[in-house]
């Protein structure tokens, strides 16, 4: 990888706890280089004002901003029309829209909803919620033993009583990368639809929501070196057309009368309320950065990380590993455990060396449940990781074994 | 200061002491008192069972899972408040909350044990860890003054 990427980002170049800063949680959120902070000043500095509004130059200015960001983010999932790109506050918002829009209108009583164990909770919660309210029945997609899903179990988890299949993308704790074009392929044969959370995906791999042919496809842009409460709900335009917005009031409308009113049309009808126009700004910025660099190097830069920590941490004695041991099938996310040691406490010991990892359930309970452990330890890589990074973690680890196995 | 002078602020000799040979480990009878409270965020879950009798805490046991800092505190929470008035484990649970939270606290009491989890307060990340079993055993007590088992 190109070693200036690490200079575009301004907070990776700082001490925390004596020691030079890595960060391993771009799982959770990842950092920002200076092309999206200045973006987002700019607009604040310069065009700051409402969309779709004003007919003075900054709310022109504004608007083309936020449109223009719509467009870009067409172009990079390649959606077939700007009308197909919801801005939406993160991948949770737009999986509940799709659970209360969607869900509500085409799912009736004794229907089926699928899943899968490995979902991170904003992909269960909502269909829990559909299903009960509908009376529908919520099945889950059982797990290979290594953690990932096969087309067998797939197929039989859909049945023709099936409306709605919601599957992630990449896993946010196994890492593991799931066939999307193969299931949605089994998912419409039965005339049900395809859900995807790409909250993992997007900011790590091209996606193709056409060639995937995902019905509906979310993710946030605070994953992809975007922004916070800005994110994305593509959805195939048949769909939306007939689907009902979720939130009501200012700037979806079209006429409002005193009992009746009409919607805008896509996208905005699902757009209530004054947008995020810095959030869409900042998100339109960090996909030219993530461009400029190629979709295809950062996946290929994190496969590489993701075999080289693969193969380092194993060599720890008390190292345990989930999900599938073959580093193909993985993204950039490793979660372990070590031995005795507690993640929370693996966590603290990394913290003190500057090591920034995340402990603990990671919003997936039912896959905790399924892999028979109540927390984990998972380090997640992005385009500004080096192996050095990966050295310092193994490094790093070694370290908090010594530490307890001294002090028992 | 070293990692391992900075650790020993968190991880004393005392904390790992409870963490590997928990006191009071278990279950009380079905007469006692429960208390189940989790921290969501982490996972860490307790299972307090409380024996009170005419206002003294005779007996204390936890059950869980969680990180070293979690499962020591609950060991010497348990230690603590077996013996004590309700009044008295109040008291010291609102030192002990104090303490977590950087506070001076009332130092006429002897913590004993507890004393040593002083050094989480300066990791701020932890102190929900500390406090699960405290915040559990509050509200064992206060179950037990309205009469209200859940």
């Amino acid at each position: 990888m190109n070693p200036t990427i690490l200079s575009n980002f301004p907070i990776l170049n700082q001490e925390v706890n004596g020691h030079p800063l890595v960060y391993l949680d771009s799982g959770a959120t990842s950092q920002k280089p200076t092309a999206v902070i200045e973006a987002i000043k700019a607009y604040y500095e310069q065009d700051n004002s409402n969309v779709h509004r004003g007919v003075h130059t900054l709310g022109n200015r504004a608007t083309e901003g936020y449109e223009g960001a719509r467009d870009k983010v067409r172009g990079f999932i390649n959606a077939s029309s700007t009308k197909e790109i919801i801005f939406m506050r993160g991948t949770t918002t737009a999986i509940n829209t799709v659970a209360a829009s969607y869900g509500e209108a085409n799912v009736e009583e004794g229907d089926e909803i699928v899943i899968t164990y490995m979902e991170h909770h904003s992909n269960i919660i909502p269909w829990q919620q559909l299903a009960k309210r509908k009376k529908a029945v919520l099945n889950y997609i059982e797990l290979e033993e290594d953690g990932t899903l096969s087309l067998e179990n797939v197929r039989k988890a859909i049945t023709e009583k099936t409306k709605i299949v919601s599957v992630m993308h990449v896993s946010n704790v196994l890492g593991v990368l799931n066939p999307i074009k193969e299931i949605a392929q089994i998912a419409h044969e039965h005339g049900a639809v395809m859900v995807v959370d790409g909250a993992q995906a997007a900011p790590h791999l091209k996606v193709d929501v056409q060639d995937l042919d995902a019905d509906f496809y979310a993710f946030s842009g605070h994953k992809m070196c975007g922004p916070t409460g800005i994110g994305v709900l593509y959805g195939k335009q048949r769909h939306l057309e007939v689907m009902e917005p979720v939130e009501f009031g200012g700037e979806m409308i079209d006429f409002v009368g005193l009992q009746e009113s009409t919607w805008k049309e896509l996208p905005w009808k699902f757009e209530g309320g004054t947008p995020i126009i810095a959030g869409a700004i900042g998100l339109a910025a960090a996909i030219d950065y993530l461009e400029s660099i190629g979709l295809d190097k950062i996946e290929q830069h994190e496969h590489e990380l993701a075999a080289y920590a693969m193969e380092k941490m194993s060599e720890i004695e008390g190292m345990t590993i989930y999900g599938p041991t073959d580093p193909s099938k993985r993204a950039g996310i490793i979660t372990f455990n070590l031995s005795d040691v507690h993640p929370h406490d693996v966590a603290t010991v990394l913290d003190m060396q500057g090591i920034a990892v995340r402990a603990g359930h990671h919003c997936a309970q039912p896959l905790m449940k399924w892999l028979n452990v109540s927390a984990t330890a998972r380090a997640s890589f992005y385009l500004y990781n080096t192996k050095e990074d990966v050295d310092r973690l193994v490094a790093g680890l070694q370290k908090a074994k010594e530490y307890f196995n001294d002090v028992y | 200061m070293s990692i391992n002078s900075n650790l020993d602020q968190l991880y004393r000799q005392v904390i790992m002491d409870h963490y590997k040979n928990p006191r009071n480990k278990g279950s009380l009878g079905e007469e006692a008192v429960t208390v189940d409270m989790n921290n969501p965020t982490c996972g860490d879950r307790i299972h307090l069972t409380l024996q009170v009798e005419e206002g003294i805490i005779t007996d204390a046991k936890f059950d869980g899972e969680g990180c070293s800092i979690s499962m020591s505190s609950a060991s010497m929470m348990t230690q603590a408040v077996k013996g004590k008035t309700v009044e008295e484990a109040m008291k010291l649970s609102e030192i002990f909350s104090d303490m977590m939270i950087g506070k001076d606290y009332d130092d006429s009491i002897d913590l004993e044990d507890i004393e040593a989890l002083s050094g989480v307060s300066k990791f701020p990340a932890r102190i929900k860890c500390a406090t699960l079993s405290w915040k559990a055993m509050e509200k064992g007590v206060q179950q037990q003054n309205t009469g209200m088992e859940e």
